[in-house]
């Protein structure tokens, strides 16, 4: 009991005082209570992930009955990913924010959210009754709406706020349609009622619950099509609130897709295949459009949805792996997702906070006209070089790990799968390998224009790497990242407990790695040591070979042109105008131009803007129409407030009346039934 | 063990048929047969020029890029003796650590600031996010064929039994031709000797690269050559004594150098917007391959 109420009262206090503070005591105190707030929680978190879980009921009140809070090995990894990116981005943010330290009040309200961000979060992994979890979880959707926000006096943030705000009600929407079925069914709103309805109920009425939830979650993970405002929210967020949304909050959504497999026992198959083909979608179309985004955090948003993608793809697989009863397939797909979540979330918050730095530095993130920051940012550019590597689930780190576990479930699935399963084995394959040719492309991209080369732009204010201390949390992170890649095993240990709620087997059966250690992990981290030793071999080879020779700098070859600019170089655009032209069929690019006309051109210019396809049937069709639809009724909203009390007195009788209308229309219908 | 001494002896002969080929065949003596040895050799023993504009990552990415290809290189088993790394999946981490050197040689290309070298390191890339899915279609099909997941153990057990196996393992073959062309730049996709920068794709990512950077870069290309020449020779191995196998094997690694230097000598280079096309055809024909698998191993209902 007393760790709950520490739970509760030490970021009560702090939200109290903070507005109180000097700018460094708000600092230090939003910063320590995430720290003491991390530490409770990982306690109780490795404790459960070796074996001990947490349960406690709260009395909760007359509504909601008891509430109940447990942490399992399921909510303990989560737990353990949101802290770390709560301590890393807490930590980078606090540096990233003193360029806003002339706006005390709007620091004020930040700080208080952030910690009500990390509160509810780690709740939303705890809680077992449908109301708490759903006011946390409102909670949490405001609070990320605000910080997102910080930025207010822009058009663009405050635009991509509300389309965020909606979209997440939209998805509350869904979420307490599911809720309040079981509630009603059952009476109860605890989470248990929820698997015992399922259980009384198997079929499509245990079907079509799951789908509720799954669309509630899946809009906050940001599965196609529920991906819209993903890639405008991410963009406007500050730096440390757009890694902490990219790499935790979406995967809250996650959590809860994982956490309601675990109560609603559906036919696994059916909903495996299902979260299959959108996870797959996902993947390929969030990689292809990440590759025509000029802006480097709107590219890295749909990168997310991509490996968003990625860990559907695991789900999908251990599901399948669960109805078809492959121990190791849903091992293998659980496995990968869980692992594939922990590797996104280091990776991608690690791109977003040296894109922040980026920013920080330049005051832009239009990629065209950066370059070169390689030679003023060194450590940035080699911290967003190992994530970019990672991403791509290059060996040796981490994204390659589950990449091959995952890889590795569906070729062992291939060995006792019929015709139709083996062709969407094919697919499946296929969609991966093209993933992962799409991020290379992508990242080449992104790394390559962004800091290489000459820069494309002078900016008039000197171009710095941040400080020391801003880059400290992103080492942290690469460490993890690298660690991750080397020695996975210490990491797939972990995971034995959280895979083992879904397959409710004893050992993380390994089978297709034959024996009982992880053996073919411990190859691939041999296979990997190789690698570094001969690169860090032949380095040394290089270095002690040219230390007699000449070594000369010249300006870059140029074919003979002697005069090259900046402007000559390959821009983004020009490096990925193949592929869009190749595939622009599935992409919607909006260009304005000008073009050079006559004997002596005068001005002349091309902008795109790639748009998506997919918001523009689903999201602006909609919409508009039903402006239009509800266009006709403007003739109610007069600005007379006569009529507006009218309106009010109307809906109070009316309401006062359902209840009385229902009893007749029931005494007619008895009447009826008597003739 | 065995195929890492063969897979280099046969790279360092590879190039040099492929070039000895194309002088015949265009009624030149050409050079020796060791000539891109000696080349090499030479490159290793001179100075180095680089851009004013690169930086470190121009410096480390032809190391990181040659020791990606000899990594790879370990994983290709010969025959029934594995390669000196051997997993289930290996052939995952072999497609993954090949792209891994890739990312290097384009993010190098990119650094010296050079529109052309730009031009080359896009293409690559775009060539190489078509050719992926087909490697590991095909390896799928020949993981379904033997029921093995590691290079090893799918080589070994892929008895070329019925006719259509053998029409299987001679349609992998044209893939896994098809992938080196690609992987190497070599024509019909990328003319190597092209005099024309804005026509070439690998070459003019090298450009400003020289002395033992470049050195490493085309040892790295010729021992790419006899890495997919080693694949497509186990393809046939089986389960052959090594006192044929190894005869055969270069026998082999010189006759698909010959092909090489043939298909160079009589064909013109494709238009470049015609290499995509190019490459999804592969991406079919694996497709093919894995519906053949499929009715091989009885699953096609």
């Amino acid at each position: 009991m007393n760790l709950v109420w520490s739970f509760i009262l030490i970021p009560f206090i702090a939200i109290c005082l903070i507005p109180f503070l000097q700018l460094k005591g708000k600092a230090i105190a939003v910063y320590g209570t995430v720290s003491m707030i991390a530490i409770l929680t990982n306690y109780l978190a490795i404790q459960a992930l070796t074996g001990q879980n947490f349960n406690m009921t709260l009395p909760g009140s007359l509504i909601s009955g008891p509430i109940n809070l447990q942490i399992d090995a399921l909510s303990a990894w989560f737990i353990l990913i949101i802290n770390f990116g709560f301590i890393t981005g807490g930590f980078y943010g606090l540096f990233y924010m003193k360029t806003y330290a002339d706006q005390p009040k709007n620091l004020n309200l930040h700080g208080i959210l952030f910690v009500l961000l990390q509160a509810s979060l780690l709740s939303l992994c705890a809680i077992q009754n449908s109301i708490a979890f759903l006011i946390a979880w409102e909670i949490m959707a405001l609070s990320a709406f605000l910080s997102i926000i910080f930025e207010h006096e822009k058009v663009a943030t405050i635009k991509a706020g509300i389309n965020y705000l909606i979209q997440s009600h939209i998805s509350i929407l869904f979420l307490m349609i599911g809720f309040i079925w079981v509630a009603g069914k059952t009476g109860s709103y605890d989470f248990s009622a929820i698997h015992s309805y399922s259980l009384a109920h198997p079929g499509p009425l245990s079907l079509i619950l799951f789908l509720f939830f799954f669309i509630g979650f899946a809009i906050k993970a940001g599965f196609v099509p529920f991906h819209t405002w993903l890639p405008y929210a991410h963009p406007a967020a500050p730096a440390h609130i757009s890694g902490i949304m990219s790499g935790i909050l979406i995967k809250i959504g996650i959590f809860g897709i994982l956490r309601m497999l675990l109560l609603i026992p559906v036919n696994y198959t059916a909903i495996g295949s299902l979260i299959l083909i959108i996870s797959l979608i996902s993947g390929i179309y969030g990689v292809m459009l990440a590759i025509l985004q000029h802006n480097l955090k709107k590219l890295l948003a749909y990168h997310s949805i991509e490996n968003i993608g990625i860990i559907g793809i695991g789900i999908g697989l251990g599901c399948i792996g669960l109805g078809i009863n492959n121990p190791v397939l849903s091992s293998l797909g659980f496995a990968g997702a869980l692992l594939h979540t922990l590797n996104h979330s280091l990776f991608k918050s690690l791109l977003f906070f040296t894109a922040g730095n980026v920013y920080q530095a330049t005051h832009t993130l239009d990629i065209e006209k950066l370059g070169g920051l390689v030679k003023k940012m060194p450590q940035t550019s080699i911290l967003f070089l190992i994530a970019a590597l990672a991403i791509c689930g290059l060996p040796p780190f981490n994204g390659f790990i589950s990449e091959f576990i995952l890889y590795t479930g569906l070729y062992n699935w291939i060995h006792n799968a019929q015709m139709i399963s083996l062709i969407s084995i094919v697919f499946i394959v296929m969609g991966l390998a093209f993933i992962g040719g799409l991020a290379l492309m992508c990242f080449t991209k992104a790394f390559g224009v962004v800091f290489l080369g000459n820069p494309r732009h002078t900016f008039h204010h000197e171009v710095k790497e941040v400080s020391g201390f801003q880059l400290a949390p992103l080492y942290a992170i690469a460490a993890l990242i690298i660690i991750i890649g080397l020695f996975p095993k210490l990491f797939l240990d972990l995971l034995i407990k959280p895979v083992q709620l879904f397959t409710g087997l004893q050992q993380l059966p390994f089978v297709a790695f034959q024996g009982n250690g992880l053996e073919v992990l411990v190859s691939v981290s041999h296979a990997s040591w190789y690698l570094i030793g001969l690169v860090l071999i032949l380095l040394g080879l290089r270095k002690w070979l040219l230390r007699n020779r000449t070594i000369t700098v010249m300006p870059t070859w140029g074919c003979g042109y002697t005069a090259p600019t900046a402007k000559i170089q390959y821009t983004a655009s020009s490096f990925v105008k193949t592929y869009s032209k190749l595939f622009g069929m599935f992409f919607l690019i909006f260009k304005k131009e000008k073009e050079v006309q006559g004997i002596f051109p005068t001005d002349a210019h091309l902008e795109t803007k790639p748009y998506d396809k997919i918001e523009k049937w689903l999201i602006d069709y909609p919409t508009v129409n039903f402006k239009l639809f509800l266009d006709r009724f403007r003739f109610f909203q007069n600005g007379k407030l006569q009529f507006y009390i009218l309106y009010g007195i109307i809906f109070i009788i009316l309401i006062i009346s359902i209840p009385l209308l229902y009893d007749k229309a029931i005494q007619f219908i008895e009447f009826l039934k008597q003739l | 063990m065995l195929s890492f001494l063969l897979i280099i002896l046969a790279a360092a002969f590879f190039t040099g048929i492929i070039i000895r080929t194309k002088s015949i065949a265009s009624g030149r003596k050409g050079p020796g047969l060791f000539q891109p040895i000696k080349d090499v050799i030479r490159l290793f023993k001179k100075g180095t020029v680089y851009s004013e504009t690169s930086s470190f990552v121009f410096r480390i990415a032809p190391t990181i890029y040659f020791s990606s290809v000899f990594v790879a290189m370990l994983v290709v088993p010969f025959g029934q003796s594995k390669g000196l790394i051997s997993f289930n999946g290996d052939f995952i981490f072999f497609a993954y650590v090949l792209g891994l050197g890739k990312f290097f040689s384009i993010i190098g290309a990119m650094d010296t600031g050079s529109s052309f070298e730009g031009m080359g390191a896009s293409r690559e890339a775009l060539y190489s996010m078509f050719a992926e899915p087909a490697f590991f279609i095909l390896m799928g099909s020949l993981a379904l064929l033997t029921g093995h997941t590691s290079f090893q153990e799918i080589f070994a057990t892929l008895h070329l039994g019925s006719s259509i196996t053998y029409a299987l393992g001679g349609l992998a073959a044209l893939v896994f031709l098809m992938i080196a062309m690609i992987e190497n730049s070599r024509m019909p996709l990328d003319d190597p000797k092209t005099h024309l920068e804005l026509t070439m794709v690998h070459e003019v990512m090298i450009l400003d690269n020289s002395g033992f950077d470049l050195g490493l870069i085309l040892t790295a290309g010729y021992l790419k050559f006899a890495i997919y020449g080693a694949i497509i020779f186990n393809l046939f191995s089986g389960t052959i004594s090594y006192g044929y196998a190894i005869p055969m094997f270069l026998v082999v690694q010189a006759f698909l150098a010959f092909v090489v230097g043939m298909i160079e000598s009589f064909m013109a280079r494709f238009r470049m917007n015609h290499n995509a096309q190019f490459i999804v055809v592969l991406s079919s024909v694996s497709l093919l391959i894995f519906f053949g698998a499929l009715l091989v191993s009885g699953k096609f209902i």
